[in-house]
């Protein structure tokens, strides 16, 4: 009797246990087909951008380290060139290699881009390239290297022959080292690009400076304003936000523009001073670093203003109050107790406006002089001007790095779902 | 604010201070006041006091072949790409609210990352890759640039607008027998409309700003406005460009207003759901 009820209850107690299982196994297949479901709906945008984005940007990038153009064209000479150690003159059976690739080339019309890429690194190597593919004789009627040598010199000197084994491939660092005013020597040790040669170093400089001045400029105008604006009753501090707000809105091209007419030498400001007797003869505002800074201010001050005035607006005035009761005087309860607190806001301006101001194009192109632009501007110039696309990626590498480890830090402090627009 | 037993040197603070505001406000406003009467001058120089209204400029603007095809390209560039960018990025958004899936923060983080990407990387790489293609010759490769850098804008706030939707709703729905499709179409998407609205907003107004990509990949044929205007800087500056950058301002008002409008709708339409 009793071991049957207990039976029973086994029995029981087990299809309770089955049914749990099976309700476990039902609902995570019904939370896996959610989660199929989900991703689906994802899936679409995922290959656009993968498409349009990702692997656009990816192979553009990969230019900057990938050099295959020489070896493709010049094949057996490349190939030639590996055993060669570097030291004296490279083999008689690499300079054979070298008349037979060109003459290939020419003959396919492809010596060109070879000529091209070799040239970036030593200038000159073009001419070298052509007057020799010119002159090669159709019968060799000495060895190949006294030929090469008789047709010119520089065929007898390793720089020339290192060149060719740098620009060998498949991978270099040829861009990111130019990129830097550095470049590898004969010996394949690396040092300072010629003095004439160096002007990244320059520009990398310069983007950072203006965007730091960028950002202290707007944080000391933004600080203050935002704090006023948070200070006042809504109504009115929603007028005000609309007033910060309005340019943000308003086309960048706009701006530009407005500042272009307002600063330019007969412009609205150089008339008004003068009418007011100011100065004499009209002051230079535009096409000067004055004018970059001044555009690119107007134009980011709102990415500093809205953090800090979110942050400031939280912070409840009982606290500044209750330090001054304890005796703090005005400017010790500012610093002491007011400015700790908004320091996640003074970050996330920084951040955003720095980070912004760094892959800055159209503004210092349009209001800056010669000395003021910034990298973005080299970027585009080796990519629509002399079509160098290894000089671009390697340029957008070093942009592209800076801006997603700053991105990186941003997102660590605010987080990208925090991130509000308008 | 105003406090009677405040020192001097309080007032005086106070007073730098709303000097300081002030004078900042200006500075932000001033460049977009200054274009505005101009393109009603009836001069043609960029000077004040203006000789006279009229207008003359807005006329020159609509005659002239090259501001209205710029006008029309713009529009065409900018509303397929707000399409594209509005469609894909609703769904996307909604797929990662609805469940957590296999490296979901890194999908976002790519999803995102239009907007922080450099504009320049963005328009070397697309030009970089298209060209070969042959999308660089007409519309469609600026309408899958522009899509791209309009996506975050909508993702960003479509999600915005989920965090604060009430899933019960949607189990409601489907208990009550509704299908899956009925559930989207009468229940969320009335409820997140302002949302997708205001995304598409930002997203066309991404796009009709946009000069870099436009500047690298467009040829003659596909100028938009703000490449038109490029263009007037660099070479003769005419009134007529206050007069573009006017209409301009216009849109970006209204486009603002909108967002805001949206915004409000967005939050009465919460409380009247809950």
């Amino acid at each position: 009797m009793l071991t049957g009820a207990a039976a029973a209850g086994h029995a029981a107690l087990a299809s309770v246990d089955d049914d749990a299982i099976t309700l476990r196994r039902a609902l995570r297949k019904s939370r896996r087909r959610e989660q199929w479901r989900a991703a689906a709906l994802v899936l679409p945008l995922f290959v656009f951008l993968a498409a349009c984005f990702v692997v656009p940007i990816g192979a553009m990038l990969a230019r900057g380290v990938i050099d295959t153009d020489v070896a493709r064209i010049l094949p057996t000479v490349t190939a030639a060139l590996k055993s060669w150690n570097g030291s004296g003159l490279p083999a008689e059976s690499a300079y054979q290699a070298l008349i037979a690739d060109i003459r290939a080339a020419r003959g396919a019309g492809t010596l060109a881009s070879a000529a091209t890429r070799l040239n970036y690194d030593e200038p000159g190597f073009r001419t070298l390239l052509f007057a020799t593919g010119r002159q090669l004789p159709d019968e060799l009627t000495a060895p190949a290297r006294e030929t090469l040598i008789g047709i010119d010199p520089k065929w007898g000197e390793r720089d020339t022959w290192a060149a060719m084994r740098r620009a060998g491939g498949p991978v270099t660092d040829f861009y990111l080292l130019a990129a830097l005013d550095l470049q590898r020597d004969a010996d394949n040790s690396i040092t300072g690009a010629p003095p004439e040669q160096r002007v990244f170093r320059d520009v990398l400089g310069r983007t950072l400076w203006i965007s730091a001045m960028v950002t202290l400029i707007c944080l000391l105008l933004g600080y203050p304003v935002a704090y006023v604006i948070a200070a006042q009753p809504p109504g009115r501090a929603g007028v005000l936000l609309f007033l910060v707000l309005l340019p943000f809105w308003t086309s960048l091209l706009v701006r530009t523009v407005a500042w272009v007419v307002l600063l330019q030498k007969e412009g609205v400001l150089n008339s008004l001073f003068m009418s007011l007797g100011l100065v004499h003869e009209p002051l230079k505002m535009i096409y000067n670093r004055f004018a970059v800074y001044v555009a690119m201010v107007h134009v980011l001050l709102p990415f500093m203003v809205l953090p800090l005035y979110s942050v400031m607006r939280g912070i409840p005035p009982s606290y500044v109050r209750a330090a001054s009761s304890l005796g703090a005087k005005p400017f010790t309860a500012f610093r002491r107790v007011f400015v700790p607190q908004t320091l996640a806001g003074i970050g996330a301006g920084c951040l955003m406006v720095f980070i912004q101001a760094l892959g800055y194009y159209i503004t210092p192109a349009l209001v800056g002089g010669a000395e003021d632009q910034m990298i973005s501007y080299f970027i585009a110039f080796y990519a629509s001007r002399t079509v160098n696309w290894g000089m671009a990626a390697a340029l957008s590498i070093m942009l592209l790095t800076a801006t997603l480890l700053l991105y990186a830090v941003y997102n660590r402090m605010v987080g990208v779902d925090r991130m509000r627009l308008g | 604010m105003r406090n009677p037993t405040a020192t001097l040197g309080e007032r005086l603070t106070r007073i730098g201070l709303i000097g300081l505001t002030g004078a900042v406000l200006l500075f932000l406003v001033a460049p977009i006041l200054t274009i505005v009467p101009l393109s009603f001058s009836s001069g043609s120089f960029f000077y004040y006091p203006l000789p006279g209204l009229s207008l003359r400029w807005y006329q020159d603007f609509f005659t002239s072949s090259f501001w209205l095809s710029s006008l029309k390209n713009s529009l065409i560039i900018g509303i397929s790409a707000t399409v594209l960018a509005t469609v894909l990025g609703t769904m996307a958004a909604i797929g990662i609210w609805r469940a957590r899936f296999p490296a979901q923060a890194l999908v976002l983080a790519m999803l995102i990352s239009p907007m922080v990407v450099p504009v320049v990387i963005v328009a070397v790489g697309v030009y970089f890759a298209f060209a070969p293609l042959g999308l660089t010759d007409g519309y469609a490769g600026l309408i899958l640039a522009h899509a791209t850098l309009g996506v975050p804008f909508v993702v960003i706030t479509v999600l915005a607008t989920l965090s604060a939707f009430d899933r019960t709703l949607l189990r409601a729905a489907e208990s009550l027998g509704a299908s899956q499709i009925t559930t989207f179409r009468r229940v969320m998407l009335p409820l997140i409309l302002p949302g997708v609205a205001s995304g598409a907003v930002f997203a066309f107004a991404a796009s009709f700003d946009e000069v870099v990509v436009v500047l690298l990949m467009a040829g003659p044929a596909q100028r938009t406005l703000p490449r038109q205007m490029f263009a007037g800087i660099n070479d003769n500056i005419s009134l007529t460009i206050a007069a573009a950058a006017t209409m301009l301002i216009a849109i970006s008002l209204a486009l603002m207003i909108a967002v805001g409008a949206l915004q409000r709708r967005s939050v009465r339409m919460r409380q009247a759901v809950r």
